[in-house]
């Protein structure tokens, strides 16, 4: 479903990524695991289209087709879901109006009647233990880290994406929050495809990954099962590096 | 500037239909003090009014074109190729079906009769010069409330007009009141009697049709002791490819106790001069709320204000301008705190695009026996492009110590990311930039009425189409 073949990219002349080869699959988990600054966090806005990264070699596909003729609403509307790191506020604009919103956009055709939408979505905030004044509060603004994540989640669930990358979704969660968000993940992956981008093994212990990929320098330079992961906690990263 | 390239610079301005003109009287272009007299006694006005309008007709005259501002916008009008008065109906009718044809379908068009409809408590609807059609709901005309175009005003209740008319605003404030003081016509009367409260807003809708048009409306507003009114506001005009002028006066007095609210929401095509003087008084613990909307016109000159004459009165002023291309939106708001204990806060937002300009400029006085004064100011710019231009004026005349006041000003850009993030939604980067710019404005849609917000964020989002490149 999603291809990276041979990827180089830079931002302002400087390379981030340098030769990077990756395939996810459908109900597959891959977990990229790296110290910070190896490329981990560009490799997943790389994938969504971030206008600040410039991919000066290789292809991306998904589905099929090459992701640079792809805008990036396009992607979203494809299937292709991120989770930011730190997502952007938008003051003035409320959360509910935000979500039906990019529900109606993201689903289209598909995408359910107001009655359906305010059953997921109040089934989805349930499970996540959000409460409903979440609604009424505008896009992030003046939101604690833990409230970011769950909202990127909530987004996650309603968008019911294909593909969904995730960029360092555990930090700066409480243990109660990590459960909640890492039930909210593995409730799509059956059908849907998951790149979890992480320096932590702890939101592995609630999220079982079929594949874990260490990256140092902007490539990959181990894959191994869900075992690599406990190994790099009690090993860490530098009998790795060449 | 061609008709088309007119078009091109509002972009798809949804208002820019206009009807054959049906005058029944147009005077010649340009202004005399005979042109004076001539709407004085065609509208049969007292002897005292002919002589307001007269000396007022030579203050005009006299004063020269503010020195600051955009004063090359200014000084490219031409008073000699405007027509001051323009009758396009025999009189102001009570039922739309007695509105000539033409004239009913431009508000039909508008969605005015729709509105009244459901939430309105009374409609005046201008068309030129002069008011075509006038209703108030029943329930209000028997509690007493007065609710009437201005020229009907001045003929049923003189006594009231004699005693409030110029009071607020004189006629040599400034060029531009001189000049409506001179020549008005049309606008809103409103008295609402001691402990009335008016629970539906009540509305006067403004439409300029005719080339070169001058209109000149005149409001005056008196809420007695206790009373409330919500006034609503809606401009409109064809997008012609020479320029008209709106030069309008309000004036409002809120008695003791009493609350005016007076929301606009103009959306002149931009060919409009909009130079508009706009003032209130508040007597003790009353309130006085502007909430001004500037979506439109070529250059608008608009400084909301409030006098705060009497203990405890507070003043509410919020206000937002999105300037596009060829636009200059110089706005903000006015309070003058002359009483202890009096409040007021004043919030204003103003987007830029395409190379428009927003100005924002303000005064905030607090005179020596005012203690005890709290006033709270907040300015933010949104700049959507790097063409665009945003500067602020603040001035501030603090006699008392005393006084607590606040000032915050920001200007700030859509980010990178903030675009990113709403498009890795689903949403297109237009639509996106619809989202952030609505949710700027937010805190002032939010204070109007339903229909008003909704309708705002529809044209905002129309702004936002095929701006991106």
């Amino acid at each position: 479903m999603l291809s990276v073949d041979n990827l180089h990219v830079s931002v302002d002349d400087t390379e981030i990524i340098k030769g990077l080869s990756l395939r996810i699959n459908l109900g597959e988990v891959h977990a990229i695991m790296g110290r910070n600054g190896s490329g981990k966090s560009t490799l997943a806005n790389v994938i969504m289209g971030h206008p600040a990264y410039e991919i000066t070699s290789g292809v991306i596909k998904f589905k099929g087709t090459p992701l640079e003729e792809m805008e990036v609403f396009e992607r979203a509307r494809a299937g292709m879901f991120l989770s930011f790191q730190y997502p952007s506020s938008i003051p003035g604009v409320q959360v509910g109006t935000f979500l039906r919103k990019s529900v109606s956009a993201v689903r289209g055709e598909d995408a359910p009647s107001a009655r359906e939408f305010r059953k997921e979505l109040k089934a989805h905030m349930e499970a996540l233990e959000m409460d409903k004044s979440f609604l009424s509060r505008y896009v992030n603004d003046g939101f604690s880290g833990g409230e970011k994540k769950r909202l990127e989640i909530l987004q996650m669930l309603l968008l019911n994406p294909t593909l969904a990358l995730l960029d360092e979704t555990d930090s700066g969660l409480d243990i109660d929050a990590l459960r909640v968000v890492a039930e909210g993940i593995n409730s799509i992956t059956p059908t849907a495809g998951c790149l979890l981008i992480t320096h932590y093994q702890r939101l592995l212990d609630h999220v079982e990954p079929d594949y874990v990929h260490v990256m140092i320098d902007g490539k990959i330079v181990k894959t191994g099962g869900s075992g690599l992961a406990a190994e790099l906690e009690s090993k860490g990263y530098d009998w790795l590096e060449v | 500037m061609s008709g088309d390239t007119a078009r091109e610079a509002v972009g798809d301005y949804r208002y820019g239909f206009h009807d054959p003109e049906n005058a029944t009287i147009r005077f010649d272009k340009g202004l005399s003090e005979q042109v004076v007299k001539d709407i004085s006694e065609l509208k049969g006005e007292p002897e005292w009014m002919t002589e307001i309008r007269v000396k007022a007709y030579h203050r005009f005259m006299e004063m020269p074109m503010p020195s600051w501002g955009n004063c090359d916008m200014l000084n490219q009008i031409d008073f000699d190729a405007v027509t001051y008065f323009l009758r396009s109906s025999e009189g102001t009718e009570k039922n739309w079906d007695d509105v000539p044809d033409d004239i009913k379908n431009t508000f039909d068009r508008l969605g005015i009769p729709e509105a009244e409809q459901k939430w309105l408590g009374g409609v005046t609807a201008q068309y030129e010069s002069e008011a075509v059609y006038h209703s108030i709901r029943e329930d209000l005309e028997e509690q007493g409330v007065l609710f009437l175009d201005m020229d009907s005003g001045l003929k049923e209740h003189p006594e009231i007009v004699k005693k409030y008319f110029c009071s607020v605003v004189p006629a040599s404030d400034n060029k531009f009141s001189a000049l409506n003081t001179a020549v008005w016509s049309g606008g809103s009367f409103i008295y609402v009697p001691k402990g009335v409260h008016v629970e539906m807003p009540v509305q006067a809708y403004f439409r300029i049709n005719a080339k070169n048009m001058g209109q000149f409306e005149r409001t005056l507003i008196i809420a007695d002791e206790g009373s409330s009114i919500h006034y609503v506001e809606g401009c409109t005009a064809p997008t012609y490819s020479t320029e008209s002028l709106h030069s309008a006066v309000v004036e409002l007095i809120a008695m003791d106790g009493a609350k005016i609210r007076y929301s606009t929401v103009q959306n002149w095509s931009a060919n409009v001069y909009n130079l508009v003087t706009k003032r209130g008084i508040a007597h003790s613990n009353a309130t006085i709320e502007w909430v001004d909307g500037n979506i439109g016109s070529k250059l608008t000159m608009k400084y909301p204000a409030v006098i705060l004459k009497g203990e405890g009165a507070h003043a509410e002023v919020i206000s937002v301008a999105y300037a596009g291309k060829g636009q200059h939106q110089d706005a903000g708001a006015k309070v003058h705190h002359l009483a202890p204990n009096t409040t007021s806060n004043i919030l204003s937002k103003s987007i830029s695009k395409n190379g428009g300009r927003s100005s924002y400029r303000g005064m905030l006085q607090v005179t020596p026996k005012a203690n005890g004064c709290r006033s709270k100011v907040v300015c933010d710019a949104l700049m959507l492009d790097a063409d665009s231009q945003s500067d602020t004026y603040p001035t501030m005349e603090v006699g008392n110590s005393s006084a607590d006041l606040e000032h915050e000003a920001s200007v700030s850009k859509v980010s990178n990311d903030q675009l990113f993030y709403l498009m890795s939604r689903g949403h297109s980067e237009e639509e996106a930039m619809g989202m952030i710019v609505n949710g700027f404005f937010e805190p002032f849609t939010r204070e109007l009425p339903m229909e008003y917000a909704v309708e705002l964020n529809r044209l905002l989002e129309l702004e936002m189409e095929g701006a991106i490149g």
